[in-house]
């Protein structure tokens, strides 16, 4: 079934097929959709294209009209751009006649328009520009005569919001192309059938689930776990203790990849790193807030084998191969035992050879975290996800984007849109009202009939009111959603404000807001004192004062995995389990044991002591910050109605600590942790929560209700973009049910709130809450309560800034009650 | 419990209330700015459709000043329509609400940018500007300073930051010689004190008095280089 041309280049190279690259030929010869799971290094992406490759080189071009036989999806562009090099390889070596294009939003106008009229054989591209593909009238010409699309890192786009919009554009795929067939490319996962669901076409009532070839397990990576038995912090997240282990790690590899959880992280360690490196080791910082320049510059310093290391957050999670890395430190909490597989895989692309990776806890629990991920990763255990429905909002852009390719029925629409997994449930209710939504908003006044943007047709379709419209949606296509953005520019000392500098990149708009003129902060590599925001940017000057006040920009995104938390938990309640870790956690375990308690498996411990005039309460359910900082909310609400008269809280990756004017212990906690916050309290808060309020703004965003901003369409003077708070709070108040809201909820409780996993966390510890009344605090608090001057939060903490700022001679001199 | 707060412009007692609107006591006369009637259903002409209650929502808050203050005279400064065809857009419903307005307190309507010329079914009277007492009343500032100055158009906000969190609010902007109001209107935006257009109106010391849930409060701004 090989044919003669592929076995002699196998065979010119020193290789052999391997088996799972066969077993996709078979299935491709079935006409069969399936899933590869594979760790890196396998020949993954070539094992996805080979069959693809034979079918190409058996029919000769002269044989065969221009057309698409292959798409291929990324999440990556850079990622796109690679393969199709990677790709042109073996096409060159084999001769064969086969023409690889890729295409991204890079790519210049004159050849995506040619691409459309007359196709490449191979077409690599993004789920944004698969998007704007089908989106064009004349889609259906262009995938006629598609015969298999690959998806490649498939793991880390199906259950996301992105999976959604993908998922969408297959299914149009199939109507389009019903011929063709499927392949997704994954890293090892817990649960492949929902990437094979995901894969293939579904049915209402049945779950059909594509093929699936697992290959063969790569060596046991090598995982060492930084440990010092003298010291180990009790909070922070920096590791500085542990920079001259990193630093001498880094001197016995070829090429190392330092990997933070944050921006701020990456600029700290790379500072320290700096102010180690007396050999002046060529060390590189990558980050997504840097200009895109300078991350080119690193990228290809990295590809060219001259840096000995890079510094760097998620954006090099995935992605391109560099050879040369020999060795991963991660710095701080591992998060979650996938996430560092998949971080160790970037060391060593070679099958047959160990990873080695090096995990540098920067304080006691992530001690704890690190043996807990190191355990499920050496013991070949994943987490598991919570597969999520697909987003209303998304649904929205792509019914838009439908009809700017041509008019649809509804009804045929819906069912096409049910075939897509994630939306496999939707009701035809939800989905009239988001076909509404876009026709006209979807507001029960019936405002903006007249403005309609789908309009019946006379043989009962919808179709595009206005040619605009189309302009409009690719604009605004895709569903990444940044944080606006202000530009960061460097000024000589003594300059005027606003006049010049150079562009270093860009920060979150909010994290600028809070700065006041003369504040220092780390970025790109520098301390830098803010002098003021100006309408196109914050000017910033070098700061002389090598210590920066201001502590982070943007906390980390990903909070600790469900699993492994389990893991850590488990962890701490064996007492067994200790022997392993560091004296100094081990001993603050046994003191927690003696002074106060180790929960058991499947218990919650709740602590309450006194310190400093103030009554403390805590509890340890390891479930994140961001389920944590909701819980805290609707503690402090229930704490506030028991007349505890609670003042704040701060909330960690592993505890909550609440303290109060009155002694919490007097609380009755069953019914403060009952599930039945989760109603009314929650709503009540949600309304003014400032998380919530993004979390609208991005399915706002996404459903088109409001346009994205561009360069150069910035702030015109007085009238600022349009607030999506402003629209919140009245639509909020005047249609609740609406569509949006709706999305909005549905994103919360799996988003930036976690509430789904705070349900089940008050589930879980029903009628296993252990309580201790202390005299004092406990050691199991302490890095929480060290955390307490880093952040607060109580509950009405916008009203609380106002008043801290205030100018109090006027409040007291001119306030009339 | 509602705590308002009384500021000296001019001479004259103001009273700001944290909805937004400004009330003068020896006088009986409430002012609003920019209030943008119908701004959301402008967008729909471009086919983007914000929920279509702003004008609702602006005149509920309207009514809440109304009722607290019972104002002899009601001073709507400029701006108050979103463009020349919002009095045609505006639903029945919303027309009814400021009938009803209209018969508690008298009315006057200055001209603003966005609206030179109100609907003609309007009730109350028009006027370029209007004077109480220290006190005038218009749409726009003047560049150059004049005493007793109240005007609106520039729609005002500030920040206010603290534990690494940052508070946006709408505000009234005072140094005791001239006052420009917030925006009234539920969907009109804002512009930073700090920028020149609103900066430059003040030779020295101002303050920000920015819009709490129930109450105003004080900011003290100095001018940056």
């Amino acid at each position: 079934m090989f044919p003669e041309i592929f076995n002699a280049w196998f065979a010119a190279r020193g290789w052999r097929p391997r088996p799972h690259q066969l077993a996709l030929v078979d299935h491709a010869m079935r006409g069969e959709s399936v899933l590869l799971v594979a760790p890196t290094g396998g020949g993954k992406t070539l094992a996805g294209f080979l069959p693809s490759l034979i079918d190409l080189a058996q029919k000769p071009k002269r044989a065969r009209k221009a057309a698409l036989h292959t798409l291929y999806i990324s999440p990556l562009k850079a990622l796109a751009v690679d393969v199709a090099r990677n790709l042109e390889t073996p096409a060159a070596e084999m001769a064969l006649d086969i023409r690889i294009e890729t295409r991204t939003g890079d790519t210049p106008l004159s050849r995506r328009q040619r691409q459309r009229h007359l196709p490449p054989d191979i077409l690599l591209t993004t789920p944004e520009q698969l998007a704007l593909l089908i989106a064009h009238p004349r889609a259906g010409q262009m995938f006629e005569n598609l015969r298999t699309v690959v998806l490649d890192e498939l793991h880390a786009l199906y259950n996301s919001k992105r999976g959604d919009l993908l998922a969408l554009g297959l299914a149009r795929l199939s109507a389009l192309a019903p011929a063709h067939r499927r392949v997704g490319l994954s890293a090892t996962v817990k649960d492949p059938a929902l990437l094979q669901r995901f894969l293939v076409p579904q049915r209402a009532g049945t779950e059909y689930l594509s093929e699936l070839v697992v290959a063969r397990g790569g060596a046991r990576p090598e995982i060492e776990i930084s440990a010092s038995e003298e010291y180990v912090p009790w909070a922070g997240h920096l590791a500085r203790h542990a920079m001259a282990d990193v630093m001498a790690a880094i001197k016995t590899a070829t090429t190392a990849l330092v990997f933070v959880n944050t921006r701020s992280q990456a600029e700290r360690t790379f500072q320290e790193l700096w102010q180690l490196n007396d050999d002046n080791l060529p060390i590189a910082l990558h980050h997504g807030s840097l200009a895109p320049e300078q991350r080119r510059k690193v990228e290809a310093a990295m590809t060219r084998g001259s840096l000995r290391a890079v510094v760097a957050t998620s954006t090099l999670d995935l992605g391109i191969d560099w050879g040369a890395v020999d060795k991963v430190i991660c710095i701080g909490a591992p998060k979650g035992a996938a996430r560092l597989v998949q971080r160790i895989g970037r060391a060593n692309h070679r099958l047959d050879e160990p990873s080695r990776a090096l995990l540098v806890p920067a304080n006691r629990f992530e001690v704890l975290e690190c043996h807990a991920a190191r355990a499920a990763v050496l013991a070949g255990e994943l987490d598991g996800e919570r597969p999520r429905a697909g987003g209303l909002d998304v649904l929205a852009q792509h019914v838009l984007g439908t009809a700017c390719a041509a008019p649809f029925d509804a009804a045929a629409l819906y069912e096409e849109v049910r075939s897509a997994a994630p939306y496999a449930a939707l009701t035809r209710r939800d989905f009239d009202a988001v076909v509404d939504f876009v026709a006209t908003g979807g507001y029960a006044l019936r405002a903006y009939d007249r403005y309609a943007r789908l309009r019946a047709t006379p043989d009962g379709k919808y179709r595009l009111a206005h040619p605009r419209l189309a302009q409009q949606y690719r604009l605004n296509v895709g569903v990444i959603v940044e944080d606006p953005m202000v530009a960061i520019k460097l000024q000589g000392k003594g300059r005027p404000a606003g006049a010049g500098g150079r562009k270093l990149g860009e920060l979150e708009e909010y994290f600028i807001e809070q700065l006041s003129p003369g504040d220092t902060f780390v970025f790109a590599g520098d301390v830098l004192r803010f002098e003021a925001l100006r309408e196109d940017a914050a000017y910033v000057t070098r700061a002389s004062d090598p210590e920066a006040e201001i502590p982070s920009y943007n906390g980390g995104k990903f909070p600790l995995s469900t699993f492994l938390a389990q893991r850590v938990r488990e962890m701490v309640s064996n007492p067994k389990s200790w022997a392993e870790l560091p004296g100094p956690v081990n001993e603050w375990l046994a003191i927690q044991e003696a002074r106060s308690t180790i929960p058991l498996p499947g218990q919650l411990l709740v602590e309450t002591f006194p310190r400093n005039k103030r009554h403390y309460l805590c509890c340890y359910p390891f479930e994140g910050r961001l389920a944590h900082q909701t819980l805290g909310m609707l503690l402090t609400r229930r704490l506030e109605r028991g007349n505890f008269r609670p003042l704040g809280f701060v909330a960690n990756e592993y505890a909550l600590c609440v303290w109060a004017a009155r002694d919490m212990a007097a609380a009755k906690m069953d019914a403060l942790f009952d599930q039945d916050m989760l109603g009314d309290d929650l709503d009540a808060w949600l309304a003014d929560s400032n998380l919530y309020k993004r979390t609208f703004r991005n399915c706002a965003i996404i459903a088109g209700l409001i346009q994205r901003r561009f360069p150069g369409q910035e702030k015109s003077g007085k009238q600022v973009t349009f607030s999506s708070d402003l629209i919140y709070d009245v639509l909020r108040a005047h249609e609740p049910d609406h569509v949006l809201l709706r999305a909005t909820y549905a994103d919360a409780g799996t988003g930036l709130l976690d509430i789904a996993r705070l349900s089940d966390m008050l589930a879980r510890i029903k009628g296993r809450i252990v309580t201790r009344r202390l005299e004092r605090v406990s050691p199991l608090a302490v890095p929480a309560l060290l955390e307490i001057d880093k952040q607060m939060v109580a509950g009405a903490v916008d009203e609380d800034i106002l008043h801290e700022n205030e100018d109090a001679l006027i409040r007291d001199a001119m306030r009339v009650e | 419990m509602w705590n308002d707060l009384i500021i000296n412009v001019n001479g004259e007692s103001v009273l700001l209330d944290a909805l937004g609107a400004a009330f003068l006591p020896a006088h009986r006369a409430l002012v609003v700015a920019d209030m943008h009637f119908e701004k959301g259903s402008s967008f729909a002409r471009t086919g983007q459709f914000l929920p279509p209650y702003d004008s609702r929502a602006t005149l509920l808050k309207l009514a809440e000043a109304v009722g607290r203050h019972q104002p002899a005279v009601v001073v709507a400064l400029g701006d108050s329509f979103h463009d020349g065809e919002a009095g045609g857009r505006i639903g029945a419903e919303e027309r009814a609400m400021l009938d009803a307005l209209a018969r508690v307190a008298e009315w006057v309507w200055i001209a603003g940018n966005h609206d030179p010329k109100p609907p003609a079914w309007l009730g109350g009277r028009t006027a370029g500007e209007i004077t109480f007492g220290g006190l005038t009343l218009r749409h726009e500032p003047h560049a150059e300073l004049h005493l007793g100055e109240v005007a609106g158009h520039l729609h005002p906000c500030a920040t206010a930051a603290k534990w690494g969190r940052s508070v946006r609010r709408r505000c009234f902007v005072s140094d005791g010689l001239r006052l420009v109001l917030p925006a009234f209107g539920a969907y009109a935006g804002g512009l930073d004190v700090r920028e020149t257009p609103i900066a430059g109106l003040f030779a020295g010391p101002y303050h920000a008095y920015m819009l709490g849930r129930t109450r105003v409060y004080a900011m003290a701004h100095r001018k940056s280089a």
